[in-house]
């Protein structure tokens, strides 16, 4: 089994990978994006895929219920979001209002990440790094609630883009036990990296 | 068929717009980011002191993955992604 650390890094390259995507989409624009049709399915195809991936997160890293929880539910919302967006890509879902999907993700991501982080921001680095990523993931759904409204925006989609290459930082700074700007709890244990 | 040969047209270069720029930099600032960050953490690249880890600490390298997905975008996404952009812009003119 990997460290949690290691399972954060690699979620880290996947959102890095959609943030990429996602940027060079606002950067040409999505017609220029669409023009083939594999890139179009590109970007939902990795999300489903991780919360596919997520899975096995949620049923192996059985730390806590609240744990289990959490990843399950990350799963179901990546695996709905990513299949939303590829039925948009194909044509087989039409109504805009399936990019909801993906709002609804970021939200219950944020929520989740808040409500199973049980220590407060200085705990350790990556209970502050949990909180981060929550209120992030909150504030940023601000961008794809814009895309539904205004899907041409180059100002959402840029937000968009940008909130997964934040979100992948965060969790390359993800450590086991480590301090944050010199806090670090004497009941976290041992920092051992 | 002849054996003579002849010069056959050029095509004119396309000129590079600054989508084209921002499109080409993005692989590349990945890579740099993934290079500078071992730079200042070589610490944390555990395949540089390899001993007595396990798989996982030698299999999964932040800044190695962050150097993989910034290279493989450019190689696999940007060519064609140009290509297409290119296209669009002749017709917009």
């Amino acid at each position: 089994m990997p460290p949690p650390e290691h399972v954060h890094w690699l979620f880290a390259t996947g959102f890095l990978a959609l943030g990429l995507f996602l940027v060079a989409e606002a950067v040409v624009g999505r017609e220029v994006w669409r023009k083939r049709r594999w890139r179009a399915y590109l970007w939902p195809s990795t999300m489903f895929a991780m919360g596919l991936a997520m899975w096995p997160v949620m049923v192996f890293f059985t730390t806590s219920t609240l744990h289990m929880l959490a990843h399950g539910a990350w799963a179901e919302v990546m695996m709905v979001a990513g299949a939303a967006e590829l039925g948009l890509a194909s044509g087989k879902l039409r109504s805009p209002l399936w990019r909801l999907a993906i709002v609804s993700a970021f939200v219950v991501t944020g929520v989740a990440l808040l409500v199973h982080e049980q220590n407060d921001w200085f705990f350790q680095r990556s209970a502050f790094l949990h909180h981060l990523l929550g209120w992030t993931f909150l504030a940023f759904a601000i961008f794809p609630l814009g895309r539904v409204i205004r899907p041409r925006s180059t100002l959402f989609a840029s937000g968009f883009a940008l909130a997964f290459v934040v979100v992948a930082v965060i969790l390359f700074c993800d450590r086991d036990v480590a301090p944050v700007f010199g806090h670090l709890s004497p009941l976290a244990g041992t920092p051992h990296r | 068929m002849t054996q003579i040969a002849t010069e056959a047209p050029r095509e004119a270069p396309r000129r590079r717009t600054a989508r084209a720029y921002a499109l080409s930099a993005i692989g590349p600032a990945t890579v740099t980011a993934g290079i500078v960050w071992a730079l200042l953490q070589p610490y944390r690249l555990i395949i540089l002191h390899p001993r007595d880890q396990g798989f996982w600490w030698l299999f999964v390298e932040p800044q190695l993955l962050v150097i993989l997905v910034g290279a493989l975008f450019h190689f696999l996404v940007v060519p064609g992604l140009l290509d297409d952009l290119g296209e669009e812009e002749e017709v917009e003119q």
